[in-house]
């Protein structure tokens, strides 16, 4: 008794030669290709994959002035990109070591504004060069050869033996006939599908619940205050002038909605001023105040030329004019701004009289049923 | 089975040992050679893909090391950074850490610069090979699943870029949100919620970074993972189409072989675009959030436009009109619906479904792989054309603005034009389309029969003057060339079938020998030199009228 027959599975693959892998290996034996050169061994295996070089055209003669040259300008090439690489080193870690400090922004040194374009310099440079040395290297040194590759449409053999397999998996299983199954199947299916989704609906809520959209922290007696926070008083601004405030409560200067725009009119758009129906009282004096949200696509509409009236949406154009209530005078918006009611409180601060009267911002669905 | 010493053709070289244990175990020689026999045709239009796939492999490098040191958060910090004229602000962690790998990490500035470049780049790329297989008929079938994969490709890229250049939380940013806030909100019905849905609440709330982020850095990025995998794997099976050509048919593909030219060109390519956005990225800035500020959203600045590849959208909706519809039961569809959400989703809808249109309207369900020449499909080149045209001028309604504040022109005045341009300059760039496309068509048909100018005027001893014309093959009793179109591009000049010798090689001097160049082309059979380069050009080139002005100057037979 061996020990291969005491101990199965040890045998070595040396001792049981297994099937042969068919094909090329069947057609050629070992010696036959031990007996071919290496330009025939290659033909051949693309003559195996369908592929048939057509043409050669060997690249430049050894040892010619055509290939010194291009050894030359590709060896240089390659040269090139390295000392790129090597530079791009030298400037990332020498900085602040032997070269001065790469951080502009406390130093200011021409040295630190030269630092990312150099990274980018030599960076780019490295690549590059080392991109077209190796084109150089394809196109001057490498024998060009022309291939052609047979397409092959798909096999129908193929079609017909994996068609019996799959139909005839599906016949031994009896779905067809066995409805039960089919149907019990489609629900676990359709329920499985639920299921898996159904942890999605933790990103749901319901936007008609608590605050409405468009509403504002806005209120009867809020102040309007500046960006820092001081109060604004009338006869603080120029007539013409365009000022924006917030209401007087934490964090009213970051409130997505309630940014407002707070406008003394010249004595002239006074004159011509045709408040919206209901709402001739709503400014002070010769101010107005007007929400800031466009209601087009809600940016801040912002810039104000006052020789026309007219506020302008620097997102998308949309123009308002002051004197006619912020109407919509040209471009996408088709609503008014709303206006903030305003008035003055016993210390002669600007506070408003109410929230808007309507909500802020771009349009939706049921925005006038809210 | 272990090779022995003894078989025939055993490795001796220490590599070919190490390369036969490696195969005993992974059995990858046969796929290897596969692999390496593959054959790609040499065209550049089959590169443009390429660049958008070596753009990605930037993106997921270069994003990754920003991951490193992005803070996806809301929550307000004040910024101590070394950036002076913000110290001290009030600011999200998010624009804080964007401020601080840009100014407080080495290359980081560098780095970030670089995603931003490869990714405009990564788009730019997708389309224009989007337009190289739409005007060459490449998504015929059987290539419609991979046409219909690249779309949804593109879109994701669009949603890429858009979800990336909102984390920076910037002024710019932020004024982007807040108009995708609006475009969610104008959807009826369902708008909002699905705005509450996106945003957890109103706009801004404090969750949307982060939810951009995660689908920035993880969602979009896996699904195009898988998507360009397929993309490749489809392509790989259904192997690349080719341009018609000498010896090239259906059946076939020319060119190189992947290894060593494919390659070495595919490498090199690789390594010029890594080359082009690292320059980019350090010679070029791109997005200097810091000039922005934080956001805040009762700022904004003029000029606000969105990158490249999202400005279609913000130009149709500047041009839009302020139609709302108002329906009863006090319900509205806002104006900013249509320009947004129904452009970008018919646009993208119809260039999905194109092929299955083409192929319904022309009944053509046969397999193609050798591509058409634009002039050959006029309508379809000039449907292309027209929607084109229709982008590009959404495109630059986009930025009316600042055309309008460069060149002096009234704001409203722009915007008119844009309105009136999009109805009416695309049916016109059909119409100019389809008459260039049977320009060309026909000056093809009329080489091929009357043969190339030659620019030679003679006249013939009876006093009539006529310009010598060069046929491209064998001529008829009335001098008619009778080859047929092939869907080739025709020689138009002399020089294209060997009218003039190849240049000499070198540049302060010869490098090779002139007459040696001459007896190579001698030898070849190719250009006038093979034969008829003493010949004089006498007669009208009608047989009758003593022979034809030239028979050796044909194209070049199928050399490769």
């Amino acid at each position: 008794m061996t020990t291969h027959d005491t101990r199965p599975g040890s045998a070595g693959g040396a001792d049981t030669p297994g099937p042969l892998h068919g094909g090329p290996d069947e057609d050629y034996t070992p010696e036959q290709l031990a007996a071919m050169s290496r330009e025939e061994l290659d033909i051949l295996g693309a003559r195996y994959d369908g592929v048939e070089i057509l043409h050669v055209d060997p690249g430049p003669e050894p040892g010619s002035r055509l290939e010194k040259r291009a050894v030359r300008q590709v060896g240089w090439t390659f040269a090139a990109a390295g000392i790129s690489a090597f530079l791009f080193l030298v400037v990332y870690a020498g900085s602040g070591w032997f070269l001065p400090e790469w951080n502009w922004a406390t130093e200011g040194t021409t040295w630190s504004a030269l630092f990312n374009p150099l990274l980018g310099l030599f960076m780019g440079l490295a690549f590059a060069l080392a991109g077209v040395g190796l084109v150089l290297y394809t196109k001057k040194l490498l024998p060009h050869e022309t291939a052609v590759q047979d397409k092959h449409d798909g096999s129908h053999f193929d079609r017909v033996t994996t068609g019996a397999t799959l139909v005839g998996g599906l016949h031994n299983s009896g779905l067809a006939r066995r409805k039960l199954l089919t149907r019990s199947l489609g629900f676990m299916g359709a329920a499985f599908g639920l299921m898996l989704v159904a942890p999605l609906g933790g990103l749901i809520k319901n936007p008609n619940k608590g605050n409405p959209l468009g509403r504002t922290s806005w209120a009867e007696g809020v102040r309007l205050v500046r960006d820092d926070g001081t109060p604004v008083r009338p006869g603080d601004q120029e007539p013409g002038s365009l000022e924006t405030v917030f209401p007087a409560v934490p964090g009213g200067n970051f409130q997505s909605d309630a940014a407002t725009m707070l406008i003394r009119l010249r004595p002239e758009q006074v004159a011509a001023d045709r408040p919206r129906e209901g709402q001739a009282d709503y400014g002070y004096g010769d101010y107005v105040a007007y929400s800031k949200i466009c209601t087009h696509a809600g940016c801040p509409v912002s810039l104000y030329e006052q020789e026309t009236s007219r506020i302008l949406c620097p997102c998308h154009q949309s123009q308002f004019d002051v004197t006619q209530g912020a109407k919509p005078v040209f471009g996408p918006a088709t609503r008014s701004l709303p206006q903030l009611p305003i008035t003055v409180d016993d210390e002669g601060y600007f506070v408003a009289r109410s929230d808007y009267p309507e909500a802020v911002g771009p349009t939706y669905w049921n925005r006038e049923r809210i | 089975m272990a090779a022995t010493a003894t078989t025939p053709g055993a490795p001796t070289s220490r590599l070919g040992k190490a390369a036969t244990e490696f195969d005993d175990r992974m059995i990858v020689a046969g796929p290897v050679r596969r692999t390496l026999n593959k054959v790609f045709p040499d065209h550049w239009s089959f590169l443009l893909g390429e660049i958008a796939l070596y753009c990605f492999i930037i993106l997921l490098l270069s994003g990754t090391y920003l991951t490193f040191f992005f803070d996806a958060s809301m929550v307000e910090v004040e910024y101590q950074g070394e950036y002076d004229p913000l110290r001290g602000t009030q600011m999200s962690a998010a624009y804080a850490s964007a401020l601080d790998l840009s100014f407080d990490v080495r290359g980081g500035l560098f780095m970030r610069q670089m995603h931003h470049w490869a990714a405009l780049l990564f788009v730019a790329a997708i389309v224009v090979h989007l337009l190289r297989i739409f005007f060459t008929g490449a998504f015929r079938r059987p290539r419609e699943s991979n046409w219909l994969i690249g779309v949804v490709m593109l879109v994701l890229s669009l949603l890429m870029g858009v979800t990336g250049y909102t984390l920076p939380d910037d002024l710019l940013s932020g004024t982007g949100l807040r108009i995708i806030s609006a475009i969610l909100l104008s959807i009826p019905v369902i708008g909002t919620w699905a705005h509450f849905a996106v945003f957890n609440g109103d706009f801004v709330g404090t969750e949307i970074i982060g939810r951009f982020y995660i689908a920035h850095v993880l969602i979009f990025p896996a699904i195009l993972l898988a998507l360009i995998a397929v993309h490749l794997l489809i392509l790989v099976k259904q192997k690349h189409t080719q341009f018609p050509g000498p010896g090239r048919t259906e059946h076939n593909v020319v060119g190189n072989r992947l290894f060593p030219t494919f390659a070495g060109k595919a490498t090199g390519l690789l390594l010029v675009v890594f080359g082009v956005c690292a320059a980019l990225a350090g010679l070029v800035q791109i997005n200097p959030v810091w000039l922005w500020g934080p956001y805040n959203p009762a700022q904004v600045s003029a000029a606000s436009q969105p990158d490249w590849y999202i400005m279609f959208l913000d130009g149709s909706t500047r041009i839009f009109p302020a139609w709302d519809i108002n329906l009863p039961g006090d319900y509205t569809i806002p104006a900013l619906f249509w320009p947004t959400v129904v452009v970008a989703g018919l646009m993208f809808t119809v260039l999905a479904v194109y092929p299955m249109i083409e192929r319904k309207l022309t009944g053509d369900t046969a397999s193609h792989h050798l591509l058409q020449r634009p002039r050959d499909v006029p309508v379809r080149t000039s449907l292309g054309v027209m929607a084109l045209t229709f982008y590009v001028w959404l495109l630059l309604a986009g930025g009316n603005d600042v055309i309008a504040d460069k060149f002096n022109i009234s704001l409203n005045a722009m915007t008119w034009v844009g309105r009136i341009g999009v109805i009416i300059l695309p049916p016109i760039a059909y119409v100019l389309t389809y008459r260039i496309c049977l320009g060309l068509q026909q000056h093809d048909r009329e080489v091929l029969e009357h043969g190339i100018e030659t620019g030679v005027i003679r006249r013939l001893p009876h006093g009539e003057f006529i310009e010598v014309h060069q046929p491209l093959g064998p001529v008829d009793e009335h001098g008619h060339g009778q080859l047929a179109y092939g869907g080739a591009p025709v020689p138009k000049r002399m020089n294209q079938v060997g009218g003039a010798r190849r240049a000499i090689r070198g540049f302060f001097s010869p490098i090779e020998q002139p007459s040696a160049v001459e007896l190579e082309q001698l030898g070849e059979g190719r250009g006038l030199a093979a034969g008829e380069a003493s010949r004089e050009l006498t007669s009208s080139g009608r047989p009758s009228d003593g022979g034809r002005p030239s028979d050796g100057g044909r194209p070049q037979d199928a050399r490769d």
